[in-house]
């Protein structure tokens, strides 16, 4: 059942069903066939299976040391734990574009099984668009990279994973991210059915919505999962360092905003119709340059991957066809799609558009730095780096006016705001902003102050909003927490998603207190460092179950307490001769002790040594962001009269 | 105040024709612009052009990745086209050299910047040593490291260096205008920096870029 053939003719197969779903969904909708619409969806379901049946095999040959299948033989071996060899299914090329069509098939299985209450045509015509995509990645995974290639004769021993990929980490970073960035085809695949059908309208607003979320949801995940790693897996102490990698993953998840919120308009208002299209093409098509630019070698990232330049090829015509013929179809239907809802600038919409242009504006900055210097190299023969000064100069004054737009957007009503009752609700959320602002420019300098104002701004606006919904302070308490109890879960998911972002970028502006200092101590020496003294108690040596490590004790104290002990190691692989950095981190939700192990010397130890104030709280606000759109998720509106579906898919998926 | 669906009633706020949005005044909720269908499908090509411009640049620079004309990851170095800078550093177990030296060597040669201290130099050593067996002459410099690390190191790791010598003030390295270890630079005969590296050798750069450019420097 297992046997890697088994595996390989699934994925073949995977390609015929998903031809077929895409041929059958588009052609029968355009011949308004029911009996080719009707197949559609069973096909992609069948697709979804076939890819599953696929992955598992890969997983299970990996799982047993299967070295007669290429990838196993080059990125495993027997000595390496149960658990990676689990993670290390995705954790190279042919594996992870495996990993890529399954969550693609599962996507379009999912929208085949929670569409039921779609109209026929435009689920036939959304699941054939999934269709042809996924026949695109299933063929490049059959024919460029396939992960079913085999060895003969098998090698005794593979060659192992790289170290620092054997990480918890790993385990979900990818996976989540691959569900953010392909969650992203289900939008795309309703935009170009709309484009194919020529319609938009409020329920096509309200459809997309709930997967967008879900892919939102997931890519935060990611995300947020990816700085924690590079945190403290990678050992530099640094969280986020514009790197063209991490770009790429920022730009989907920017768009992928704009969308959520602009398609709310599209279902309230009908209005910016072609934007949100625009905006559900926009994103996936991000999404996939993303993994493009990653995998071809173009972009220079610290995250090293294999380059594989003859694959970019195959990559970049797929690319081709999926967003230039979705673009061309934009480009000839979208200009019939006229808005019906009319507004005031000063609204809801008004906002949302705000939000559109500034996020998008910082989507575009982020682009041109991250397309920038492969362009000028490739047109002008000059090299260039584009490093965090540029984006801090350009991304921080869009991003300002958005902190501050956030807070007074949810206090706007629909069609036409006053500002008066706007003033009412957000007053003393802008006074305890500034308050904290006060505060912290004492303690810091201007750019995280205010960074710490923007973030008490977001946390408190979201305060404020939730009070003024449920007449805080203006009803007796008792019926105030009725109302709480039945205010909408989206008004709720917002609220929390929004106050999200602020404890992150408090986060963000904490870390300009962070003390760091690279330290030279021999076993009883101490240091000071963030008012705490560190003390080396001992060297020790440690055995893995694929590697050595060298175990640094580190005693940190503060006023004479005892507050923690640190084990930073320093583990050496013997199979590749890699040695890497096992950083410690004691974390009290407010402040991050992190040590690392740099190198012994002289019966000493070199030590790099941190204390991250406030750190933890990017990751937090990462969390509430996500929980936000799970709430909003679980709104019931959406669930009513639309693709009844989206947690349960996303729980589907995420198994 | 309904547009019929297919038709724009008005210019929209967005390409700065008047239209007076005042208090209470409704306007047109998408920016829809453009008079005539022409100009609109022509606005709406937009997004397609570019696209289409972008994945042309991206065929080149994956055609020249392909042929080694194009290297992301080589990160510019005033020295490219200049003379290596006058330097005189001691040996790690023996000799050490000067770049009067390297002058006087008149041939092609890698000089390769690494330290014991230094992961991704660990990494490159293979590529380093295939580079060795290929016969070409590679010469090191420790940088910012002991004498006996880098003496450790090169006898625990394997030793790719014709010659090696050390630099552990580092005052050499920054003549030579480094960012970081490992680094990798080729000269020619004349002492001319010709290519430069920043960053680990990885296996394809090795046969790319670096076995084929000392082969036409050696003709």
């Amino acid at each position: 059942m297992f046997n890697p053939e088994v595996g390989n003719f699934a994925l073949a197969l995977a390609v015929v069903l998903a031809i077929a779903q895409g041929v059958m969904g588009i052609w029968g909708a355009h011949r308004r066939d029911a009996s080719l619409m009707a197949a559609a969806p069973a096909l992609a379901i069948g697709q979804a299976i076939a890819l599953i049946v696929s992955f598992a095999v890969l997983v299970h040959a990996n799982v047993v040391n299967d070295f007669s299948v290429k990838v196993v033989a080059e990125n495993s071996s027997s000595m390496k734990p149960l658990f990676y060899r689990i993670t290390g299914t995705w954790g190279n090329h042919p594996g992870s574009v495996l990993l890529w069509c399954l969550v693609l098939g599962l996507c379009s299985g999912a929208v085949a099984i929670f569409g039921s209450n779609l109209p026929s045509a435009v689920r036939a015509r959304v699941v054939g668009v999934q269709g042809l995509s996924s026949a695109g990645f299933t063929l490049f995974a059959l024919l460029s990279s396939n992960p079913f290639t085999r060895l003969w004769p098998p090698p005794m021993q593979g060659m192992d994973m790289n170290p620092l990929l054997q990480d918890p980490g790993l385990a979900i970073h990818p996976p989540m991210l691959y569900l953010g960035y392909v969650g992203f085809s289900v939008p795309f695949a309703f935009a170009v059915a709309a484009l194919i059908e020529g319609r938009v309208d409020a329920a096509w607003g309200r459809w997309v919505r709930p997967w967008t979320l879900a892919a939102w949801c997931a890519l935060t995940c990611g995300i947020t999962l990816g700085s924690w790693w590079a945190y403290y897996d990678l050992g530099w102490g640094g969280f986020w360092y514009w790197d063209p990698v991490e770009n790429a993953s920022l730009l989907p998840w920017l768009t992928g905003t704009a969308l959520l919120h602009s398609a709310i308009v599209v279902e309230k208002r009908e209005a910016l119709k072609t934007w949100t299209v625009l905006l559900a093409i926009g994103t996936f098509s991000l999404s996939l340059l993303g993994t493009f630019l990653v995998r071809s070698g173009i972009l220079n990232s610290v995250h090293s991957f294999a380059a594989a330049p003859n694959r970019g090829v195959f990559i970049l015509v797929l690319l081709g066809i999926l967003i230039v013929g979705s673009l061309l179809l934009f480009a000839l239907r979208a200009p019939a799609l006229a808005p019906v809802g009319i507004f005031a600038p000063l609204s809801r919409e008004g906002a949302l558009i705000l939000n559109n242009i500034l996020i998008c504006s910082i989507a575009a900055v982020v682009l041109t730095g991250t397309a920038y210097p492969p362009f000028a190299d490739l047109l002008a023969g000059i090299k260039i780096s584009v490093g965090p000064p540029f984006y801090a100069s350009t991304v921080f004054p869009l991003a300002f006016p958005l902190f501050l737009a956030m807070s007074l957007g949810t206090a706007l009503s629909w069609k036409r705001a006053a500002l008066a009752p706007v003033f009412r609700q957000v007053w003393w959320a802008a006074l305890i902003s500034v308050v904290i602002g006060l505060f912290a420019v004492m303690r810091m300098r201007a750019l995280p102050a205010l960074g710490m104002v923007a973030a008490a701004w977001l946390v408190f606006g979201a305060l404020a909003d939730v009070a003024s919904r449920i007449s805080l302070f203006s009803l007796p308490p008792r019926r105030s927490l009725a109302r709480l109890m039945g205010l909408r879960r989206a008004a709720i998911g917002a609220a929390v998603a929004h106050a999200g972002l602020g404890v992150t970028i408090a986060g963000v502006a904490g870390m300009s207190l962070a003390a760091s200092a690279v330290v030279f101590l021999k076993p009883g020496q101490s240091t000071n460092i963030g008012g705490y003294t560190w003390t080396l108690k001992s060297i020790g040596e440690h055995d893995g179950s694929n590697y050595k490590a060298a175990v640094a004790t580190v005693l940190v104290s503060h006023n004479g307490r005892l507050v923690t002990t640190l084990t930073p190691e320093r583990r050496q692989f013997p199979i590749q001769g890699i040695t890497t950095d096992e950083a410690k981190i004691q974390t009290n939700g407010l402040r991050d002790l992190y040590a690392v192990f740099g190198e012994e010397r002289d019966g000493g130890a070199v030590l790099r040594l941190h204390d991250n104030r406030f750190a933890p709280w990017i990751w937090f606000g990462g969390a509430f962001m996500a929980l936000g759109g799970l709430l909003s998720l679980s709104d019931r509106r959406l669930r009513v009269g639309a693709p009844r579906p989206a947690a349960a898919a996303l729980a589907a998926a995420a198994r | 105040m309904k547009n019929p669906p297919n038709r724009v009633a008005r210019p929209a706020p967005a390409r700065a024709v008047p239209v007076r949005p005042g208090p209470g005044r409704a306007v047109p909720g998408a920016p829809v612009p453009g008079r005539s269908p022409l100009r609109r499908t022509l606005l709406y090509s937009i997004p397609v052009v570019t696209v289409l411009a972008a994945g042309t640049g991206f065929y080149f620079m994956l055609r020249g990745l392909r042929r080694g004309t194009f290297n992301p990851h080589g990160v510019p170095s005033p020295l490219v086209g200049h003379r290596i800078p006058p330097f005189s550093l001691p040996g790690i177990n023996a000799g050490g050299f000067s770049s009067t030296e390297i002058f006087a060597a008149h041939r092609p040669l890698v000089i390769n910047f690494f330290a014991s201290w230094c992961l991704p130099c660990r990494e490159e050593e293979p590529v380093l040593m295939g580079l060795r067996a290929q016969g070409i002459p590679i010469w090191g410099i420790a940088y910012k490291d002991t004498v006996p690390a880098a003496s450790a190191y090169l006898s625990k790791f394997g030793n790719p260096y014709a010659r090696t010598a050390s630099d552990e003030p580092g005052r050499a390295s920054i003549d030579w205008g480094l960012t970081g270890v490992p680094e990798t630079f080729i000269i020619n005969s004349e002492g001319v920096v010709v290519w430069h590296m920043a960053g680990p050798l990885t296996p394809e750069l090795a046969t790319r870029v670096v076995e084929p450019m000392m082969q036409k420097l050696n003709q």
